[in-house]
């Protein structure tokens, strides 16, 4: 089938055609599966070394002006107001149903706010920010920018000589650095679930910062297969697949992103089904599962309890290569969503045996201390 | 030449008298990335030409595995159960899926041979 639209290109586009990326569209963007190594090797890599992506095709903008803290909490659960200079949050946009409109992540950078959002939502999440809180401050998308992201156990060795500076950097914590002598907004942050950095950048300088950091002996490209695995084993939520417009941050067990104060007074679209969830509980909660055979549960099987009886979806699926077992995300009753718990996937007509497991599935390895 | 033929799905076939050995071809399984687990048949099962006899599973996605010809399932290749990866390794050797007793031979004259294959393969982009 032929896309009607064309498909965009990240300023890495010439880079990963070098290095023999199967090109995939996504988000309406031509972005890199997988290189030759394979999904696989590369993910292993991640967790052992250090593996580049190309994050581009995300949204990347600012929110400046005096109002920007309490404007954006008008949106989302998070707390703005509380968010120190240099500090990153994750939050949720939210809709009046209490269901999450996407994801992001807010960085207190100093005259602005620096946001990521969602490559899929990148044009509706600015949209909905113009048109809610346009008059109360200035949004801005930063339309020809690059985002990189450097990320696994070597990534801070690798930076360390690249981009003195980045050493004392904190997980979720931000500043503007020079890399390879390239200017970037570099947050220590990801997508992996091993210690990190993402790199804003503009897309005149990507293609040279790419190239200078695949230069490093630790350093080997990883595409959106990868990324995807990771992202499973570390238990972090695709927005689409794990959370969308229908579920709750509470169902999806992100209460945690919500702030005290928030929680309290509200203030968010769809506080009130939030705070109701909150206070009387819900019917479905999000959990992980590891299958016992081999056999990956993909997004849409049904979970069923241990006597066939339907309990619950998967969200999103496949196998865990850190485990070498398949795991799943989804959605069950909430009298079955507790670890240990005994379901089954009925995948192809046959119910797998499956248990109900906390997440992340593989530990988090971010760098907390100083 | 090889002795393989060739569906439009990405099947192979060699034939040996009235049995055919099946897998996917090499270009498949490229496309389908690492090879997690490989849902096989049960021995016995009978299939029809086009018909689904097993699935490949990537770290991506499943795929479908169609009948290149008509036939009883007589042998899976259980290694897979153990080693899925022969399938990226060896598509045509070790990462063979099933032996088939073919119901009708004739079935395999629609089939493509390699240089067919590899030029419609080619036309894919």
């Amino acid at each position: 089938m032929s896309d009607p639209i064309p498909l965009l290109e990240t300023p890495l586009a010439p880079l990963h055609r070098e290095l023999g990326a199967r090109m995939v569209p996504f988000a309406g963007y031509l972005m890199p599966v997988q290189y030759p190594a394979g999904i696989i090797a590369e993910h292993a890599h991640t967790r052992s070394k250090a593996s580049l992506f190309d994050v581009s095709h995300m949204g990347q903008g600012r929110l400046s002006g005096d109002d920007v803290p309490h404007a954006l909490e008008t949106l989302v659960p998070g707390d703005i107001m509380g968010l120190a200079p240099g500090a990153i949050r994750y939050t949720l946009l939210m809709n009046e149903r209490g269901g999450i409109r996407d994801d992001l992540m807010v960085t207190n950078a100093g005259d602005h706010l620096f946001l990521v959002v969602n490559a899929a939502h990148r044009g509706d999440d600015f949209a909905h920010l113009r048109a809610s809180i346009g008059r109360r401050c200035l949004v801005e998308e930063l339309g020809e920018w690059g985002l990189l992201a450097l990320q696994g156990p070597a990534a801070a060795a690798v930076m360390a000589r690249l981009a003195p500076g980045s050493e004392s950097m904190r997980f979720m914590t931000a500043r503007s650095l020079t890399v390879a002598g390239i200017p970037c907004f570099v947050t220590r942050s990801g997508y992996t679930g091993e210690d990190g950095f993402e790199l804003s950048v503009a897309a005149t300088e990507a293609l040279a910062l790419a190239r200078a950091l695949l230069a490093e002996p630790e350093v080997r490209p990883a595409g959106l297969g990868a990324r995807d695995s990771l992202r499973l084993e570390a238990g972090l939520c695709l927005h689409g697949a794990d959370i969308d417009d229908a579920t709750t941050p509470v169902e999806a067990d992100l209460t945690w992103v919500i702030g005290r104060r928030r929680r309290e007074h509200g203030g968010f679209p769809g506080a009130d089904v939030v705070q109701r969830q909150l206070a009387a509980g819900v019917e479905r909660r999000r959990i992980g599962l590891i299958l016992h055979d081999r056999v990956p549960a993909r997004a849409h099987a049904v979970i069923t309890a241990a006597d066939g009886r339907p309990i619950g979806t998967v969200t999103s699926g496949g196998f865990s290569p850190t485990l070498g077992q398949p795991i799943a995300m989804g959605y069950v009753e909430t009298a079955q969503a507790v670890p240990g718990t005994a379901v089954r996937v009925m995948v192809r007509d046959v119910g797998r045996e499956a248990v109900v497991t906390a997440m992340p599935f593989v530990p988090h390895r971010y760098h907390k201390g100083s | 030449m090889s002795d393989l033929r060739f569906t439009s799905e990405h099947e192979w076939i060699r034939v040996e008298g009235d049995t055919g050995t099946v897998g996917i071809s090499a270009y498949a399984q490229g496309q389908l990335g690492d090879m997690v687990f490989v849902d096989l048949p049960k021995v016995g099962l009978r299939v029809e030409k086009g018909a689904e006899m097993a699935v490949a599973e990537s770290v991506k996605a499943a795929s479908e595995v169609y009948a290149p010809a008509g036939g009883e399932v007589i042998e899976v290749n259980a290694a897979l159960n153990t080693n899925p990866a022969a399938v990226n390794e060896d598509p045509y050797g070790r990462g063979w899926f099933l032996r088939l007793r073919l119901s009708d031979p004739g079935e395999l004259a629609t089939l493509m041979d390699q240089s067919t294959y590899e030029a419609y393969v080619k036309g894919l982009g």
